[in-house]
């Protein structure tokens, strides 16, 4: 028997039908909508609530992996905010932070010069693509490989200049810069990306009016090209934020957070202190405050798109 | 009424048949051994072991060195394997006072124990029960370039202190660096920890301070340090560590341009063929006359999990790894010492070195960061390395570890 088309209209339900049933043709419309994002949201849950949830009470507690998980209330925290370790690691993110910045910078520049119509310039795009293309794990290799001051390439290039050696890895205060500027090389390819995507939907006939008007160079770029790339910097701005505060993969293949300490970043200190030092829940507590301060960045970034929007 | 009742016996036979026990003859063996040697070697064993009993079929899974450890603990406290690779001494003793680990006991017969080297004994016993089988220990001492030495005017390894001292000035003015060392995965410093403080003030107050019961600002742990700030500022060792990995250091080695390196014998597989008849040994030179011969030397073990299903079969393998047959057959392919001392050793001049250094030692350690917790020696050997490279800061190194020390032990 075929169904009525829209179940509202069909205010009396067709004889020979449960309560049940009945009372589904008349709510059939206001319940669809929940059906059908029912597998999403129990997802969501599982993968993603239900995981943060779990982390945050683990952070309440004293656990080793293995024993019994003891309550201590906030003590993990309190430690925490004394250990010396976590405020190099928060300085070290929020350095990184803003170093990465610096990426959208630099990706708009590549993308303005790569922006043309010159024959070959699709080989030059994708070589300036590569590495965001190649894992963080090979890049953070290279640069480890590159900057290293006994057999690395750059203290054979500074020797055959006749510069003296350096090493930036072995440094307490510069090793952390080597690790972010490893990390800025494929995020300014990637923002690069996003520019040129961005380009291409920038609408001729505005330019050429502009032109009209006698703007060029800097003008034109500040007032007509950016004002319509701006979706495009605030994908990219939170991108980097967002990947400044979970570096994790270049410090753990580059330096492991040392010399002593000095690279640690809250994403490695999260993982170091839980799986290496078994501390889970002291790890637990690292990665609280590294949701909270996520949290606050992106709410922060959300917040303004919003109200812009709204405007 | 029948067919809902049949249908519902049906899918609890199922998923009973599906999550209760495996078959007894199934024995199933989660191993660490990902390097190539040790996973050819245990292959091999594990092969044999199923050729001399045709009952019991293995399941021998592999594991990641790094992963492993972290997996250990979830096998351990969930579904467990039968037999699990551990590590003797202070790693096993945390697990058996958690009731992890199986007592086996029963597999230590009067033959047995009289055929195994009395700390490997030692090391897999916990209140006068075994717990676990060992298998396989190895020497850590320095391996040197016989013949930079030589070139440098020195006729033999360092056997003292003031041979040491001397050394390195020596092959400094000669413009090679005394020490290789690569300290970014922090382990290599502490067996220069371990041994300072091995031969300064003896195996006694190294496993107290292992085991916490004695603070990291006592005099005579400065001492050692002391010693060691004095082969620091005489430039012993590579000077850009921090950023070398082991195999990395090892390559100023085979380069010619550092002499020595205190590591485990492990690295003489690494040796380059034309370098192997240049390469030495020797133990840790003497620092305290007065003081015993005690030596690293981390041995390997193989444990049954509290959870393991198949005992039976889990105790057959234990008692097979005991035997002083299969232990000479793994050990040749690990190229490593057997515990068992019946069991032959391959014919290598450093394994013969190592072999007569651990059983004319007076005492074992099992290197830093097994004897002491995983907590406090991660703190500790990033103090090492702080030290290593900015040896004025003792002072806050010191007190680092000891805060950390006394969190962890409580006093």
């Amino acid at each position: 028997m075929p169904h009525p088309p829209r179940a509202m209209d069909n205010a009396s339900a067709p004889p020979g039908r449960g309560a049940l049933s009945d009372w589904w043709w008349r709510n059939q419309r206001a319940l669809t909508p929940f059906i059908l994002l029912a597998p999403a949201c129990l997802l969501f849950a599982v993968f993603v609530l239900y995981p943060i949830a779990a982390s945050i009470r683990l952070s309440l507690h004293d656990w080793d992996g293995v024993g019994p998980q003891t309550w201590v209330g906030l003590a993990n925290f309190a430690e925490l905010f004394g250990d010396p370790v976590f405020y190099t690691a928060l300085a070290n993110n929020l350095c990184w932070l803003a170093l990465y910045l610096l990426a959208p910078v630099f990706g708009l520049g590549l993308a303005l010069f790569l922006n043309q119509d010159v024959r070959g310039i699709r080989v030059v795009r994708s070589l300036f693509l590569f590495p965001f293309v190649i894992s963080q794990v090979v890049v953070g290799l290279i640069f480890a490989w590159f900057l290293n001051a006994e057999f690395g390439l750059l203290n054979r290039l500074l020797g055959s200049a006749g510069l003296p050696a350096v090493a930036p890895l072995e440094s307490g205060r510069w090793a952390i810069f080597a690790v972010i500027l490893a990390g800025l090389w494929p995020q300014t390819a990637y923002c690069m990306i996003l520019y040129l995507t961005g380009l291409t939907g920038i609408r001729p006939e505005l330019i050429e009016s502009a032109r009209m008007d006698g703007a060029r160079g800097g003008r034109l770029l500040w007032h007509v090209v950016l004002p319509q790339l701006r979706p495009v910097t605030f994908i990219a701005a939170m991108v980097c934020v967002v990947g400044a505060l979970r570096s994790f993969d270049l410090v753990a293949i580059m330096t492991a957070g040392g010399p002593y300490n000095s690279t640690m970043v809250l994403g490695y200190y999260m993982y170091e202190q839980t799986f290496l030092s078994l501390r889970y829940g002291y790890g637990a507590a690292i990665a609280a405050v590294l949701f909270a301060l996520m949290g606050a960045f992106v709410g922060l970034f959300l917040w303004r798109l919003l109200r812009r929007e709204a405007a | 009424m029948r067919g809902p009742c049949g249908l519902v016996v049906c899918v609890v036979a199922l998923v009973l048949g599906a999550a209760g026990p495996a078959p007894a003859r199934t024995l199933i063996i989660n191993a660490n051994t990902s390097d190539p040697a040790p996973r050819a070697a245990w292959s091999a064993a594990v092969a044999a072991f199923e050729r001399e009993n045709p009952d019991i079929q293995v399941k021998f899974n592999i594991y990641d060195h790094e992963s492993y450890k972290k997996s250990i603990r979830n096998w351990l406290t969930g579904a467990s394997p039968d037999v699990v690779f551990w590590f003797a001494g202070n790693r096993m003793r945390g697990f058996v006072e958690r009731k992890l680990l199986t007592d086996v006991s029963s597999l230590f017969t009067a033959d047995v124990t009289a055929s195994l080297h009395r700390p490997a004994l030692d090391l897999v016993t916990v209140g006068g029960r075994q717990y676990g089988v060992p298998y396989s220990y190895y020497q850590v001492g320095l391996y040197f370039r016989a013949d930079l030495l030589q070139s440098a005017g020195i006729a033999q390894a360092p056997r003292d202190w003031n041979e040491l001292l001397a050394a390195c000035d020596r092959l400094k003015s000669a413009g090679i660096d005394p020490v290789a060392i690569g300290s970014k995965d922090l382990w290599p410093t502490a067996a220069w920890f371990d041994y300072l403080n091995l031969r300064t003030n003896g195996h006694a107050f190294h496993m107290a301070l292992m085991a916490g019961t004695i603070p990291y600002t006592d005099p005579r742990v400065r001492a050692v340090f002391d010693k060691w700030r004095a082969l620091l500022e005489r430039g012993c060792f590579t000077r850009n560590h921090a950023s070398l990995s082991w195999q990395e250091s090892q390559a100023l080695l085979y380069q010619g341009r550092a002499a020595m390196m205190l590591i485990g014998n492990y690295i003489v597989p690494n040796f380059p063929s034309g370098l192997r008849e240049k390469m030495d040994f020797a133990r840790f030179p003497t620092i305290d006359p007065g003081v015993g011969r005690y030596e690293d030397a981390p041995m390997n073990s193989l444990h049954i999990p509290a959870g393991a299903r198949n005992k039976d079969g889990a105790r057959r393998f234990l008692a097979y790894v005991l035997r002083a047959d299969v232990q000479e057959a793994i050990n040749r392919a690990l190229s490593q010492l057997p515990v068992n001392l019946k069991a032959g050793v391959a014919d290598d001049p450093f394994l013969a070195k190592g072999q007569a250094l651990l059983r004319q030692a007076d005492g074992l350690a099992q290197y830093f960061d097994r004897d002491t917790s995983e907590d406090l020696a991660l703190i500790a050997m990033k103090g090492f390395q702080e030290f290593m490279i900015e040896p004025e800061r003792i002072e806050s190194v010191l007190a680092a570890i000891e805060q950390a020390r006394k969190r962890i032990y409580g006093h």
